[in-house]
């Protein structure tokens, strides 16, 4: 961080960081990975993966849940969750304040966002956490946020699915971050013993507390391509092994070859994979396909129809 | 320094001293020896009873770290009787970071399960410093569910600083292991019962840390990252461990006030290494009182109960 990022009030450093995340309003914009110069539209088309090389951008929960749900019968749920500082911590600034800037910068009021909606006509819950509010960590709203979805998804009957970022437990909720790990997977439990089903999906980054919790309890795991998960920091384990870590260490492909993740899903299938996989768990017939295709061709199943555009904005 | 005290305890351990020191002349002088030992005697528990009253959250801390903390191979033969140790969790090891087993108490069988960092050295080395690994938690969740089977209580004894950060925990899937034990302990049809007994250190201590009654000993800890992890993050240095200790609330008085934790055990005056009978005569007091509460609830209500509890945290 240069000098002047330093002497900036966080809000500001923050909207910047956000801007880029979210690419500007420009029409070009560059891969972070491969540094291809890529026309805005056509990355959005795709999902905002790299058409060249196939980067899976960070996306924002909003994002997220609009390229996954089917477009209509949407409704975002439980949005009268809030942060609470009950240590009315403080370190060099307060919490409070931290979380002032982070909810004027991303807009939201933490890190989770739930809805209820459809996938391919199949009802269902959807979470998807903000890495760009607190790093996606977990605190209080985050695991009551979770939890209240979670609930709802079992009185109905109906599959959770989590989208996760996140750098692990919320610092500043001190113990009261750590015993979010508890409840999720206590209502995870109980959604097991129900049989209703829960796919977890990793996206990067996903670390500590959520990756101990939530993350790693789906029926089905699965992570996007490349994206990072663990339980402990890449640093910290260098600083405890005093060795360089093996190339592609944490990576999608380690976990699948580890035994954590069932599968590796590209971001252009995410639909039409967890809805195939959804329909058995859930025995919906077959038909239940069809009502995502009355959607004026907003699928993109082989990823050969692009110009049937998703996102006309 | 005397290693034997913290720094905040060095001025006990002059008086200390002082004391041996009378009590060696003592042997071959005469005079009224034994009146100036007591008084410093006196005097050295108002110290130790001054400064106790007075611990910031790092000094507890460090009384929690201390080398001559009673660890749970101290007190499972103090508080137990008959304990059999279990070994391995069938899949890929036996990890030391973590004994188990069954035994009895107060005559009842039951399951114990504890983290155990190690005395010696070598000892230190076998048992990774109390940091589990996936099959720590393999173990643990396997001796719980036997005891669930059997009908066995099972305790719990908290004592890490965190499961191993290293490669090979990883491959193994340290995060699914400890998830698992969150998701299997949160409706275990037997009661659990959780003590910390020293250094509660974050996902790797709730991985046995899920139950139906939850206590820690007067100057244990309990924390979601270790005061010098926050303050790396926060201040870029661990100098500020103190003030992160403070910030983060990390013992039982702030626990409790939070609804997090049910009890605390009071320690013996300058903490449980002084008096490792005592404390665990305590330890002992307190899980049969637990239990036998627990133990005249029908199941059903006791997991109810601790379902409820689990969904009230942070309200």
């Amino acid at each position: 961080m240069s000098w002047i990022d330093k002497i900036l009030p966080t809000g500001v450093r923050k909207e910047e960081g956000n801007r880029r995340s979210n690419v500007p309003e420009g029409l070009w914009t560059k891969c972070v990975k491969c540094e291809a110069v890529l026309y805005r539209p056509d990355l959005e088309r795709n999902d905002d993966v790299c058409p060249k090389c196939d980067h899976h951008m960070r996306i924002g929960a909003r994002r997220r849940l609009d390229i996954f749900l089917d477009q209509h019968d949407r409704q975002e749920i439980h949005t009268d969750v809030e942060p609470v500082d009950r240590l009315k911590f403080k370190d060099k600034k307060r919490y409070r304040d931290r979380l002032t800037a982070a909810q004027k910068a991303t807009g939201e009021k933490d890190a989770l966002i739930a809805m209820r909606g459809t996938l391919q006509g199949m009802p269902l819950v959807v979470v998807a956490f903000e890495f760009a509010f607190h790093g996606g960590s977990m605190g209080y709203a985050v695991g009551e946020k979770f939890t209240r979805a979670a609930q709802l998804a079992l009185e109905e009957g109906i599959p959770l699915v989590c989208f996760s970022a996140s750098g692990g437990a919320r610092m500043q909720e001190a113990l009261i971050s750590l015993m979010q790990m508890a409840k999720t997977s206590a209502v995870i439990e109980r959604m097991k013993q129900a049989g209703v089903p829960y796919v977890s999906v990793m996206t990067d980054p996903i670390y500590g507390g959520v990756s101990a919790s939530l993350a790693l309890l789906g029926d089905i795991n699965v992570a996007e391509p490349d994206a990072r998960a663990g339980f402990a920091g890449p640093n910290i384990i260098e600083q405890t092994i005093r060795q360089k870590l093996p190339k592609g260490f944490q990576r999608s492909e380690f976990l699948l070859d580890h035994g954590a993740i069932d599968m590796i899903v590209h971001r252009n299938d995410m639909r039409d994979t967890l809805g195939r996989l959804l329909a058995k768990l859930t025995a919906t017939e077959l038909a239940q396909s069809p009502p995502a295709a009355e959607e004026e061709g907003v699928e993109t199943r082989d990823g050969e129809e692009v110009e049937s555009v998703q996102d006309d904005d | 320094m005397n290693p034997n005290y913290l720094d905040f305890e060095q001025p006990i351990a002059e008086l200390e001293v002082k004391i041996e020191e009378l009590q060696h002349v003592g042997s071959d002088a005469d005079i009224n020896i034994s009146e100036e030992i007591e008084k410093l005697r006196e005097k050295s528990t108002k110290l130790t009873e001054k400064i106790y009253g007075n611990l910031s959250a790092w000094d507890i801390v460090k009384v929690a770290r201390h080398p001559q903390r009673p660890y749970s191979l101290d007190y499972i033969p103090r508080v137990f009787t008959e304990f059999d140790e279990l070994h391995g969790d069938r899949r890929f090891g036996d990890d030391r970071a973590i004994v188990g087993g069954v035994a009895r108490l107060d005559g009842q069988p039951v399951m114990v399960i504890g983290q155990e960092k190690g005395r010696a050295v070598k000892d230190k080395v076998l048992r990774n410093f109390g940091m589990p690994k996936p099959e720590g938690y393999r173990k643990a969740l396997r001796l719980m569910e036997m005891a669930e089977r059997f009908k066995m209580p099972v305790i719990t004894l908290i004592d890490t600083p965190g499961a191993y950060p290293g490669i090979d925990s990883e491959e193994r899937g340290i995060s699914e292991a400890i998830a698992q034990n969150l998701a299997v302990m949160s409706r275990l049809a037997t009661p659990i019962l959780c003590v910390v007994i020293g250094e509660g250190s974050s996902g790797g201590a709730l991985g046995i840390g899920v139950g139906d009654h939850l206590a820690m000993l007067q100057y244990a800890t309990y924390f979601v990252i270790s005061p010098e992890g926050c303050a790396n993050i926060i201040w870029k240095s661990t100098e500020h461990a103190p003030d992160a200790a403070q910030a983060m609330g990390v013992t039982s008085s702030v626990l409790q006030d939070l609804g997090i934790v049910d009890a605390t055990i009071a320690e013996p005056l300058g903490g449980a290494h002084r008096n490792v009978g005592l404390m665990a005569s305590r330890i002992q007091d307190h899980l049969i009182g637990q239990l036998d509460r627990l133990q005249q609830m029908p199941v059903e209500a006791m997991l109810e109960q601790r379902y409820a509890r689990l969904m009230s945290y942070g309200n």
